[in-house]
């Protein structure tokens, strides 16, 4: 594995081949806000919240932390003008469907979002996958998946597994940035055959 | 659905779990639906969990997790439609099988979609029945037509 060399908010950072940024920031304590991510699951990309700047060859980009793997002389920043209101109007376009997540508000705080700039519609899920990411990759059961898409996508359990397997294990309850998940379950509980 | 037919169409495709979308669409248009046993019957034939099933059966409106009558209505409200007067035809066949668009009558006969363009407007206003376009409608001429099908 060879060395990259890298900035990450004007420090200097040295990585090895095939590291995300994010993986890379973490190693050296610059902080990047996630959602979606989680270390022992493979990056999703959902949530969007870990947005960072890039700058390769003169052109600046903006990418997802959590995704974009290391280049030599990259030059990230992880809080700029632009960043700060990429991620508020993700973390208002949220709140207007968690309004009650803890996580959501603590980063609503940081960076200034309006908890009531979208009329609140709440499904509680934000979609960041890792109930279901965590059951299919670690559990290996797939004891819940999405359904439908679009703005009517949602978590869904399939009731005859969620009765024999869940019950026991409930490891995806506190990944859950929301309430959304247990809420989902106990749909599932109300409808399992047992 | 019976195990058999299901079998017999997953070995068509040799077990492979990336047939995945193709097997559901035999299913469904042999069975005009796919009813929750045909799902896990196949989940179980090709090694998939039934989360995965259960997600693509509900992305793609090719795919009905309710019951579908004989014979399918699919009625054109694009926008050549919509101006010869496509919603009086809806009313009229919505009338007569008593059902709303995305309903299926107590018969098992009729399902009635609206659809945005079949892609034929100068017929228009065009309802479709079974994948066979009937052009021109009016509301009296959609009553005749509804007519032939038992």
């Amino acid at each position: 594995m060879s060395e990259i060399l890298f900035t990450i908010d004007a420090k200097e950072v040295k990585a090895t081949e095939g590291m995300t940024v994010l993986e890379a920031a973490k190693s050296i304590g610059v902080f990047i806000p996630t959602l979606c991510h989680h270390e022992k699951l493979e990056p999703y990309g959902a949530c969007r919240i870990c947005m960072v700047e890039v700058e390769t060859g003169g052109r600046t980009r903006i990418v997802a932390s959590c995704l974009y793997p290391v280049e030599p002389n990259l030059v990230v920043r992880t809080r700029s003008q632009t960043i700060d209101k990429i991620r508020r109007v993700l973390i208002e376009e949220m709140l207007a469907h968690a309004p009650d997540s803890v996580q959501l508000d603590e980063l609503a705080k940081e960076y200034g979002a309006d908890r009531d700039r979208f009329e609140k519609e709440p499904s509680f899920c934000i979609h960041c996958g890792l109930c279901v990411r965590y059951c299919a990759e670690i559990k290996k059961k797939n004891a819940l998946g999405f359904i439908d898409r679009g703005a009517r996508r949602e978590i869904s359990f399939i009731p005859k597994l969620a009765a024999e397997e869940c019950w026991n294990c409930k490891e995806c309850f506190e990944l859950c940035p929301t309430s959304a998940l247990q809420a989902a379950y106990v749909l599932a509980q109300a409808l399992s055959p047992v | 659905m019976d195990k058999e037919q299901i079998d017999k169409i997953v070995a068509k495709y040799h077990g492979e779990p990336s047939a995945l979308i193709q097997i559901l669409l035999d299913i469904q248009s042999e069975n005009r639906w796919l009813p929750g046993e045909a799902l896990q019957m196949v989940a179980e034939a090709l090694d998939v969990p039934l989360t995965r099933i259960q997600h693509i059966a509900t992305f793609y409106k090719a795919f009905s997790l309710v019951p579908k009558g004989r014979h399918e209505i699919h009625i054109c409200m694009g926008t050549a439609c919509h101006v010869r007067g496509a919603s009086r035809v809806l009313d009229t066949v919505e009338g007569h099988t008593g059902i709303k668009p995305g309903e299926t009558d107590l018969d098992m006969k009729f399902s009635l979609e609206t659809v945005n363009c079949l892609g034929c407007c100068a017929l228009g206003p065009v309802i479709e029945i079974d994948g066979k376009p009937h052009g021109r409608m009016a509301p009296a001429k959609a009553l005749e037509v509804l007519k032939n099908y038992e």
